[in-house]
């Protein structure tokens, strides 16, 4: 089944934040960013800005009749900046005018006078300043001390992992409208509509019944909307407030770029050890996670990197520490894969270090130590494993042998260009790592045509969870798709959600629905069986006709909706779904945190072109678990995407902050996300259909994030092939591999000549874009 | 009173003309298929189509929307996502469906504009032209697998057009709605019926804006400006003589599409496919990218190396490597436009190549940019031009590396030589297109291609 919006998406009447009509009067906001990344904010000069036309008002944190406070995990971050900037672009005003020009006219002729403080943007930096986000974590399993003694090699290296910009290309926004008996209604481009409501709710002082959160859908969130899309409603909803006027603000890309925490750029320390024959048998690794200026989710971020920081490996005795550092970056936030993925990269470049030193393959040291079912992840938690099955069938089906001879063949015929191949395995763990966020609910109404509507806490963002939700509600009612409708995700039918994130969207409300559509259904099958006079569990809906026995009655669909309306029988059904069997014991750091774990392995070549340092994704290949993927459409959109944007970040995608902590790479100009030629060349996905019986709705595993770390091969089969050209290359473990960092890394430790110190140049600057 | 027609509906409006089109559509006609994603032509999600008539004959072209001024749809036909959906689909929504190409749906609309701007293009339609028209286009969610299917099929599709007008085409098969068929009269109805409004000398010159709406979006949209996008006297790409002579508003697709440029140039499109994505090409034109003065304007490279010479209005003849006197400074008065331009085309023992290097391939600005204009006589170099952009303050030529080539036969100790003298010629700096060292080494690397593909049996060591 194709996305339920498809029509909508394509003839461009799909409704988004920017395009819901406005009422008369509504009013424009704009915000103004800290300048400075640390400072002491004095005051601000207001009147020259209050004094261009057409602007209404300026809201200061003064202004704020609740909580200056929109943190959410820990309660660190203010709506408005008050005394001291922690983050350039970090909003200290607001401005509030009849036009969108206006606003951001007047925002440039506010004076902020601010006294600047040191900055600090590295994590190590942060940490040795004692400058935390919270007590660093450490997961451990066994006793690596005594294991370094049976090691008989040992590897310890550094890394140093950038950040990602989510790029969602809907910016960030929000449009709120004052209701009567002072409730607002908020649209709000966000994955969370619950913590909106509460973030309006706190800065306004109102209790939470007064804020309704409305959703429709989001252009792209990746995470970047699940808590930073708070923000702006709340600042729209603070000048609703106050001026009782709808209040609209949908950010300028570089107002967005500028303003929002990105994934977690981390650097870490690790050092491994092997027995003679390649086992794993310790891993210690050192994480500073670079947390920005404020919490947000950090705290969560960082519990998945310990999660995933053996990935798909099975390794007796492990430590590993986490220390969430603040810095002055934009508070970073959740980016699909959520921590995971820095865990996992690290692992891998430890492995690659050992592979380079002992000359052998890096897949041989991979495949040895994938994890078996009954093994124990350092959380506690025993695997049931795919990893081996995954990498066997992706070995076998493509040809792994062949693939790698071809390989070897190419390199020794081309001079100038060179191919690199690299496995990457992914062991992803599906439920927010936060126990109590794992429930959610849908609310089910049938109508008396037959026809029904869904309300869940889901927000569709293009990953297809209303396609899949859907699909839910058809397949147990048995009915013809178009006779169900998805409504837009509001606060006031679902309360208290959790976000849509942590590729659990569908899981959780699937299966609420699920429990919903049942108990209707239950219901449905009694008055079936009182008036064809037979018992409930003789009755089924097969293709909307009505079945007892297996046998027609000449009852269809329609007909038992209107037998149990008129039998006064409810319609109507509201469910509520928490995963079992989860549970994480935090002072332990044990438990079973997960429902389920998501395997796969990829397989990917690149070719380098070694002359000028670009080099193109020949192939991906994976053998991806699915379970039994209730929408192989759906979900082969969602590995092909998810493994676009993991080459991404691990290739051209550079976040640049300078040391003043201001944005470098600030618009698509300086921020290069993959285009139509840069992605692979051929993507093959090929599925193990496990058949064991898991947690997932109609055993469909979710498969939002884990796809996106089988672009993490990229950045190594980029390694390999610069070692083919230059044997000796340097090539420290720094991401994104740029065609910068090839180029650098093919010429390292070469005999250039040329380059030789030059003279530092005068201060023009080459970006003019 | 500004006139044109949207979609199917005949517009008069007294907006300011510089207000970028975008707004217009979105704002002030709530036409809202069409997005907004960046504001800065890098995204595609405002991507809309243009006609207008050109030798009589109704042509379009995608262009982005968020860069383009108002008054650049004087006397045209807008197409909008709106102007291209019926009741029922089209084919190109049809197989982005069918291909499951639409995930948040976002960048959708302008992937349908893009493709639809294939469709209408008279060019052969050939898969490698419905992936290029889509260049522009980004896609965050998708992973452009399913996308590249769709353009496939569509390519495949417009195959079977043979010989008929792609508009009757597009019609017939119900790819746009019957109303297309009227609209090449309409426009020239309303094409007789525009009265030019002349600027006033003096006031900013805007030609794409594809510059001007990234650098000062706010500034121009009130202001009073001269359009010169479309303006006869600046158009045509022709030979003479030995020379090939165009007009400053001719487009980068000008270029591209130029019989003379494709003749003499047999890698043309290899190199303008390195230039910015299709609907910036299809805006940009040659004196914008001059006279923005980026030291690493790409169009500006490729001219520097064919020693191209510039015409003002005022009838003073300039070469383009005089035209930069310090950064974004020029040789120029601020009465004086560029009206056309001429170099001299490469004869057979002329040898010619373009090299550019940029973080993402396409759809970016280089980090290092270069282009060699060699003449061999006897298996000597007689005469080298070779420009480098990224490197310096301005675009330029590095003259002592080609004054130290001529009278030289080419070979590896010469190129390695040349490689150490063009270092002396440039100053970079580290900036978010590259860290100084690895400018300078990407040069030297640049120069090496350069002889690399010109002289492909000689042993260069890299
Ligand atoms: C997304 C994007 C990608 C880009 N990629 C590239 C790229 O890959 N390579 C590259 O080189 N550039 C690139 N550019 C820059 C830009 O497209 C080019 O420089 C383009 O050629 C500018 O032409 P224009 O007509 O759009 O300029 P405009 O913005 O219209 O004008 C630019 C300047 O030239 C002046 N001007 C225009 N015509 C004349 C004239 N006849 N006489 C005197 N002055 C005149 C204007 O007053 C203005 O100062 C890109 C731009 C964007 C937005
Ligand atoms: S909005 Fe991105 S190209 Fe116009
Ligand atoms: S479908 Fe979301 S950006 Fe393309």
């Amino acid at each position: 089944m194709k996305n339920i919006d498809a029509k909508t998406h394509v003839s461009g009447t799909s409704v988004y934040l920017d395009d819901i009509p406005l009422i008369q009067g509504t009013l424009y906001g704009a915000a103004l960013g800290s300048p400075v990344a640390h400072g002491v904010l004095h005051q601000l000069q207001l009147e020259e800005a209050l004094r261009e036309p057409d602007v209404i008002r300026i809201f200061t944190a003064a202004d704020i009749p609740g909580d200056n406070q929109i943190g959410g995990i820990i309660k660190d971050e203010p709506l408005l900046a008050s005394d001291h900037v922690h983050f350039c672009g970090m909003p200290i005003a607001f401005v509030v005018a009849r036009t969108r020009e206006a606003a951001r006219a007047a925002v440039k002729k506010i004076k902020a006078d601010i006294t600047p403080l040191p900055v600090i943007t590295d994590p190590r930096e942060a940490q040795a300043q004692n400058q935390l986000i919270m007590p660093p974590r450490t997961f451990s399993q066994g006793d690596t001390e005594q294991a370094w003694r049976e090691c008989a090699h040992v590897f310890a290296g550094a890394v140093d992992i950038n950040g990602q910009e989510h790029l969602y290309i809907e910016t960030q926004g929000a449009y709120v409208v004052p209701q009567e008996n002072n409730s607002l209604r908020v649209y709000s481009s966000t994955q969370g509509p619950t913590a909106v409501q509460r973030t309006v709710s706190t800065t306004l002082g109102q209790p939470m019944h007064r804020i309704e959160v409305v959703v429709t859908r989001l252009g792209g969130g990746f995470g970047g909307k699940e808590d930073q899309a708070n923000t702006w409603a709340a600042l729209c909803a603070l000048a609703a407030w106050h001026l009782g006027k709808p209040v609209k603000y949908a950010l300028h890309r570089m107002e967005d770029m500028a303003m929002t925490g990105k994934r977690h750029p981390y650097m870490a320390d690790y050092k491994i050890g092997l027995d003679s024959s390649l086992n794993i048998i310790a891993y210690e690794v050192t994480f500073f996670q670079n947390a920005g200026a404020a919490a947000d989710l950090s705290p969560g971020v960082l519990s998945r990197t310990l999660f995933h920081c053996t990935n798909s490996y099975y390794i007796p005795n492990v430590h590993a520490t986490a220390w969430s550092c603040r810095t002055h970056l934009p508070p970073n936030t959740a980016f699909r894969g959520f921590g995971g993925p820095q865990g996992m990269f690290v692992i891998e470049a430890a492995i690659a270090h050992a592979a380079r030193v002992l000359q052998i393959d890096a897949a041989v040291i991979q495949q040895k130590n994938l994890i078996k079912t009954g093994d124990e992840f350092p959380y506690g938690q025993i695997a049931q494993s795919e990893a081996g099955a995954c990498w066997q069938k992706a070995a076998t089906l493509y040809d792994a042998t062949g693939w790698k001879q071809a390989v070897d063949a190419f390199n020794a015929t081309h001079r100038l260009q060179k191919k690199g191949l690299a496995f990457m395995p992914v062991c992803f763990g599906i439920s927010f790592t936060n126990t109590m966020m794992n429930h959610a609910r849908s609310l089910v109404h049938v109508y008396t045509d037959g026809s029904v509507c869904i309300s869940t806490g889901a927000v569709e963002m293009g990953q297809g969870v209303n396609t899949k939700i859907l699909q839910v509600a058809a397949q147990i009612f048995s009915i013809r798709a178009d006779r169900v409708k998805l409504n837009p995700t509001n606060t006031i039918n679902i309360a208290n959600t959790s976000p849509s994130a942590a590729s659990a969207t569908a899981d959780l409300n699937g299966k609420a629905t699920l429990m919903a559509c049942n108990a209707i259904l239950e219901r449905l099958k009694e008055v079936a069986a009182t008036a064809l006079d037979t018992k409930a569990d003789a009755v089924t809906i097969v293709n909307e006709q009505v079945l007892v026995n297996r046998e027609p009655t000449g009852w269809d669909w329609q007909q038992l909706v209107s037998a149990a309306f008129t039998k006064r029988v409810s319609l109507s059904e509201h469910a509520h779904y928490a995963t079992p069997e989860i549970h994480f014991d935090t002072v332990k750091e044990k438990g079973h945190p997960f429902a389920y774990h998501v395997y796969g392995t990829a397989i990917l070549e690149v070719t380098v072109d070694c002359l000028r340092g670009i080099y193109k994704m020949d192939a991906v290949k994976v053998v991806h678990d699915f379970g039994s993927s209730m929408n192989p459409d759906i979900d082969r959109g969602q590995i092909e995407g998810g493994i676009v944007q993991g080459i991404g970040w691990m290739t051209m995608e550079e976040v640049i902050f300078d040391k003043e902590g201001r944005l470098r790479s600030n618009a698509l100009s300086t921020y290069k996300v993959p285009d139509i030629y840069a992605v692979p060349e051929e993507i093959v996905i090929d599925a193990l259909r496990s058949t064991a019986d898991n947690l997932a709705i109609f055993r469909s595993k979710a498969v939002g994030e884990p796809p996106l770390m089988y672009g993490i091969g990229a950045w190594f089969a980029l390694r390999n092939a610069i070692l083919q050209f230059n044997p000796e290359a340097d090539i420290p473990f720094i991401t994104p591999m740029t065609p910068e960092k090839v180029l650098m890394a093919l010429y390292s430790n070469k005999e250039k000549g040329i380059i030789q110190q030059h003279e530092a140049t005068t201060s023009h600057l080459g970006i003019d874009q | 009173m500004l006139r044109f027609i949207l979609n199917n509906e005949d517009i008069g409006t007294t907006l300011s003309p510089g207000m970028p089109l975008l707004d217009f559509i979105r704002y002030h006609q709530h036409l809202t298929g069409t997005k907004a994603g960046c504001n800065e032509g890098d995204c595609g999600a405002c991507t809309i189509l243009i006609g207008d008539l050109h030798n009589g004959e109704l042509r379009y072209r995608s262009f982005t929307s968020c860069l383009t001024p108002l008054g650049n749809a004087r006397g045209k036909h807008i197409v909008t996502i709106e102007g291209v959906s019926m009741p029922s689909l089209n084919p190109i929504q049809q197989a982005l469906i069918d291909n499951s190409a639409t995930q948040c749906g976002f960048c959708t609309p302008g992937f349908v504009m893009s493709l639809a701007g294939f469709c209408l293009s008279r060019q052969v339609p050939k898969r490698r032209r419905a992936i290029a028209a889509i260049d522009g286009n980004i896609c965050r969610c998708t992973g452009y697998k399913s996308i590249e299917k769709t353009a496939s099929i569509i390519a495949n599709f417009v195959k079977q057009r043979n010989e008929t007008d792609p508009v009757t085409f597009a019609v017939e098969q119900q790819i746009l709605p019957s109303w297309f068929s009227g609209i090449e009269e309409r426009l020239k109805k309303l094409t007789l019926s525009l009265n030019g409004e002349p600027a006033a000398a003096g006031t900013p010159i805007v030609g794409g804006g594809t510059d001007l709406y990234v650098q000062k979006p706010e500034d121009i949209r009130e202001q009073s400006l001269r359009f010169f996008f479309d303006d006869p006297s600046l158009k045509g790409i022709s030979r003479q003589g030995n020379k090939c002579i165009f007009g400053a508003s001719s487009t980068a697709t000008d270029l591209l599409e130029s019989a003379v440029m494709q003749e003499y140039f047999p890698q043309l499109e290899n190199y303008i496919k390195l230039v910015s994505s299709t609907p910036i090409r299809n805006m940009a034109t040659i004196a914008g990218n001059f006279i923005n003065a980026s030291p690493i304007g790409d169009l500006t490279i490729f001219f520097l190396a064919l020693d191209t010479t510039l015409e003002f209005n005022t009838g003073r003849i300039l070469p383009l490597r005089q035209l930069y006197k310090g950064y974004k400074q020029l040789n120029k008065t601020e009465e004086e436009y560029v009206c056309r331009c001429w170099f001299e085309l490469p004869d057979k023992d002329t040898l010619f190549h373009f090299e550019k290097v940029s973080k993402r391939t396409h759809l970016d600005i280089a980090s290092v940019n270069t282009a060699i204009c060699i003449r061999m006589q006897d298996g000597y170099i007689s005469k080298a031009r070779i420009s480098a952009g990224g490197l310096n303050p301005v675009p330029g030529l590095l003259t002592d590396t080609a004054a130290f080539l001529e009278g030289q036969i080419p070979d590896d100790a010469l190129v390695q030589q040349a490689c150490a003298i063009a270092q002396k010629e440039i100053s970079p700096i580290s900036d978010a297109r590259g860290t100084a060292d690895y400018k300078r080494l990407l040069l030297e690397q640049l120069i090496k291609a350069h002889f690399i593909t010109l002289f492909p049996s000689l042993p260069i060591q890299v």
